[in-house]
């Protein structure tokens, strides 16, 4: 569970509405959120745990982000020009941005924040997109020019990675630079303090280049555990949290929680999926694997794991993005249809064992998931009982994460895997479906392999004009759903409670925390100094 | 004396090593690998990046060399950086030890405090009925689980009656706070946690001073004493105690690592910044040099702790001497 909500993008589906009057925000007060696990590091390039990109992202900017409707949008950079062959894009970048130490904001930076980036030495992860630069040019102080080796549509939205100031960091060594502990950057909040374990506080930036946020002090507490945290939104002493399904349905359903919070339900940007590992021949036939689609009931396992708080997932893009295709309806559960086409695959009750065989062998497999996670064990469960209906015997195997990726998904032993994937705002998808991608640590690891998906994605990749991608990823979408190389099984909804004196939060599709810097507290109702 | 320790003292050198080379080998046979962890399953992030990271972080290298390079920087008491910040492993291990020392030698001082006098009253009425309760009660609470009797202790005190902070070590205002109401702060703070982790602790104790002392009223030198017709304080106080308490030196010696370790279990409920998290997630994590260091410190105390209780009990116990 994501314990801390505020700047997770995410969907609004439902809540209450905001009528507020119009009246002028008043600045001051703080708001406390909780999160589970504390920052690792404040170098936004380095960092890969979502803690510590969620600090940083008030700290630091991008010259590019994404807007409440779930488009790239100026962020450091005003405009961008991208060449008709999509090989060169030049930013332009806001003049009079300062880093909250006084120094100016310049080309300069973001030139030092790229070459960090491709240095071998820094051990940052996300070199990835940068290799793909040819050249990277200062035309003049708030003037980039960065050409590309081909053309690589997702090559605009990597670059709301956060700039980081060379002015300060010009002659340090990254790896272990005092900067993640103290960072300077150009973002809403300044970095006030961090006890580790204990707490990270920020405070308003008042120079801030569009304009000084309303809400005076940000403080993030690390409390690990989930009862603890419930406990502390029973004394109002947190703010703002994710919270889980039952917390959301209801516990939180008392007259104190709908007097001092308010919640939100949101889809969050990620999927739950079974995997099947294609060079398994048990799984090699496409009927075999719309059988199993059609034996297991998703809205079920929403009903039972989610209380009913998600929804079907039918392939690998966002609902409600252009990518997503309406026209991808999911497979009805159907028993009867799944038996049917077991048999047509030759799978048959041939000893009267109430399970299938084949050429003498028992139809079992075993599901593999990761420790730790209650919801992915218990959507393991039902599918096992839901196939043994028809005859399919299943194991669950639940393996601590660390082993479970380098000894089972990295090496491909295993028959099917329950996991998650996120779902980017940028539908891309090449690293997971592309048959290129099947090799040892790479990501297509069910070894799937398809001509056509191949091509759309590649596709997808090259050519910017938003029709065609948008055709290129809904056939995409199609072709997945109907080959059935996962068992796509839900979408669930981000859930979070925030305390009900904040104002000025403007649900949108791309979640609340994307205009926090309008967030405010009326004098009266002030908590914190 | 002085000779018997240096020697002792010497011995545990050798041992230190084979521990440490020991779990080396284990922790580095084990499935899973460090740096992959903070980086996995995440599809911007390519097979060739974690290739780089690895080289960076010398994990290419054999095993062995691995091993010695070790060995060499921390005979330069160079434990070396966290993976997971990149930190001297030192410096985060020190961060987190005021907190989780203060919270151990409180609930270690209170354990003994009630623990102490409570045995000795339980095995003074033995098979009364307070000795009965008691013994329920200490069982009960040996059985408990932390967590349970942490949520439950929390709901009363801090829900229901408002008297103590829920989690944490400090307010939010800490900082604005005088001397006095910073201690008053910390205090009701810690008091939750402190009572926790001496009441897991008070009933092991509790039992064992009970046992120790109905065996030493049981000893012939006590009837001894009867007979003599010695009060009975002085033979309960002077003549069967201080031999009942000769086994619980071995105890506070075993306690010396006890101290430096945390538990994960109430430092997440009572989001304490302790040790006990800071292994947990190292180990989560492989975090190589984080874990190594840690065993090198609980092993020295450990080994360190021994030897003070054989010291100790040489000096205390006068059937025990050694040789010279």
């Amino acid at each position: 569970m994501v314990a801390s909500f505020v700047f997770l993008p995410c969907f609004f589906i439902s809540s209450m509405l905001f009528a507020g009057d119009i009246t002028t925000p008043d600045y001051g007060d703080a708001i406390v959120s909780a999160s589970i696990a504390d920052a690792r590091t404040l170098v936004p390039i380095l960092a890969s745990d979502s803690a510590s990109s969620e600090i940083c992202s008030m700290i630091f900017n991008g010259l590019v982000k994404y807007d409440k409707d779930i488009n790239l949008t100026g962020d450091l950079a005003q405009s961008w020009e991208i060449s008709n062959d999509g090989l060169v894009i030049i930013f332009h970048l806001r003049k009079n941005v300062r880093w909250h130490d006084g120094a100016p904001f310049t080309a300069q930076d973001v030139e030092f924040t790229y070459k960090k980036l491709i240095d071998p030495n820094v051990k940052t992860p996300y070199g990835g997109d940068f290799e793909r630069v040819k050249s990277f040019e200062i035309i003049d102080d708030y003037t980039i020019k960065v050409t590309y080796k081909e053309p690589f549509v997702p090559a605009l939205s990597s670059w709301a990675m956060s700039v980081i100031p060379k002015h300060l960091l010009e002659k340090e060594d990254l790896n272990t630079t005092k900067f993640s502990r103290h960072p300077i950057g150009t973002g809403p909040y300044k970095f006030k303090s961090w006890k580790t374990q204990e707490k990270i506080e920020l405070e308003a930036n008042p120079d801030y280049f569009e304009h000084k946020p309303y809400i005076g002090r940000y403080i993030s507490r690390i409390i690990p555990d989930e009862s603890t945290i419930f406990l502390e939104l029973q004394t109002q002493g947190i703010d703002s949290s994710g919270i889980s399904p039952l917390q959301y349905t209801r516990q939180t359903d008392t007259p104190f929680f709908k007097k001092h919070y308010r919640k939100f339900r949101l889809p969050s940007f990620s999927y739950l999926y079974l995997g099947y590992n294609l060079r398994d021949a048990k799984f090699s036939d496409k009927r075999v694997r719309q059988a199993l689609n059609y034996a297991v009931d998703k809205n079920e396992i929403i009903k039972i794991v989610l209380l009913g708080l998600g929804e079907v997932a039918t392939g690998p893009y966002l609902p409600g993005t252009f990518a997503y295709n309406e026209k991808v309806l999911p497979a009805s559960f159907n028993p009867d249809k799944a038996r049917k086409l077991l048999n047509e695959a030759g799978w048959k009750d041939e000893n009267n064992d109430g399970w299938l065989e084949k050429d003498g062998k028992k139809f079992e497999f075993t599901i593999l998931t990761n420790q730790g996670n209650e919801e992915r064990l218990k959507v393991a469960q039902i599918i096992q009982r839901r196939l043994k209906e028809i005859g399919v015997k299943v194991n669950v195997r639940v393996v601590e994460w660390s082993v479970f990726l380098t000894e089972f998904i990295e090496k491909r032993k295993f028959e099917t895997v329950l996991l998650g994937w996120s779902l980017p705002r940028e539908p891309d998808n090449y690293d997971i479906w592309h048959s290129s991608k099947t090799n040892e640590g790479q990501f297509n690891f069910i070894g799937y392999k398809n001509e056509e998906i191949d091509d759309l994605l590649t596709q997808g990749r090259r050519i910017f004009d938003p029709e065609k991608r948008k055709a290129f990823y809904q056939r995409a979408h199609e072709i997945l759903y109907d080959e059935q190389p996962y068992m796509f099984i839900y979408v669930p909804d981000g859930l979070s409670i925030l305390h009900n004196r904040f104002e000025g939060i403007k649900p949108a599709p791309i979640g609340i925390g994307y205009n926090f810097i309008d967030w405010w507290v009326p004098k009266a109702k002030q908590k914190y100094k | 004396m002085i000779k018997f320790i240096m020697r002792r003292l010497f011995g545990l050198v050798p041992m230190l090593f084979g521990i440490t080379l020991i779990s080396f080998m284990v922790i580095k046979l084990a499935p899973g690998k460090p740096v992959m962890l903070q980086y996995s399953l995440n599809p911007k992030i390519s097979l060739e990046e974690i290739k780089r990271l690895e080289k960076i972080e010398g994990f290419d290298k054999p095993l062995y060399a691995q091993y010695l390079n070790w060995l060499s920087n921390i005979s330069r008491f160079n434990f070396g950086r966290s993976i997971a910040d990149g930190r001297f492993v030192t410096q985060k291990i020190a961060e987190r030890l005021p907190v989780t020392l203060t919270i151990n030698i409180l609930s270690l001082f209170l354990i003994f405090l009630i623990a102490l006098p409570w045995g000795i009253r339980s095995a003074l009425r033995q098979g009364s009925l307070f000795d009965k309760i008691s013994t329920l009660v200490t069982f009960l609470l040996f059985a408990a689980p932390t967590f349970w009797l942490a949520l439950l202790l929390m709901q009363l005190f801090c829900i229901q009656l408002g008297w103590l902070p829920i989690s944490g070590i400090t307010s939010l205002d800490f900082e604005h706070l005088n001397l006095w109401q910073k201690f008053l702060d910390l205090g009701r703070h810690l008091f939750l946690p402190v009572l926790v982790s001496a009441l897991a602790g008070f009933a092991g104790i509790c039992r064992y001073m009970r046992s120790n002392m109905i065996e030493a009223l049981r000893q012939p030198y006590i009837y001894t004493a009867r007979a003599k017709g010695l009060p009975e304080n002085r033979i309960i106080y002077k003549h069967a105690l201080r031999n009942a308490l000769l086994p619980i030196i071995t105890i506070l010696g075993l306690s010396l690592p006890g101290l430096l370790g945390g538990s994960i279990i109430f430092e997440s409920i009572f989001a304490i910044p302790g040790i006990g998290r800071l292994f947990y997630e190292a180990a989560m994590m492989r975090d190589m040099n984080l874990i190594m260091a840690e065993i090198v410190l609980v092993a020295v105390l450990t080994m360190l702790g021994n030897l003070i209780a054989d010291v100790l009990y040489a000096y205390v116990d006068p059937r025990i001497r050694y040789k010279k």
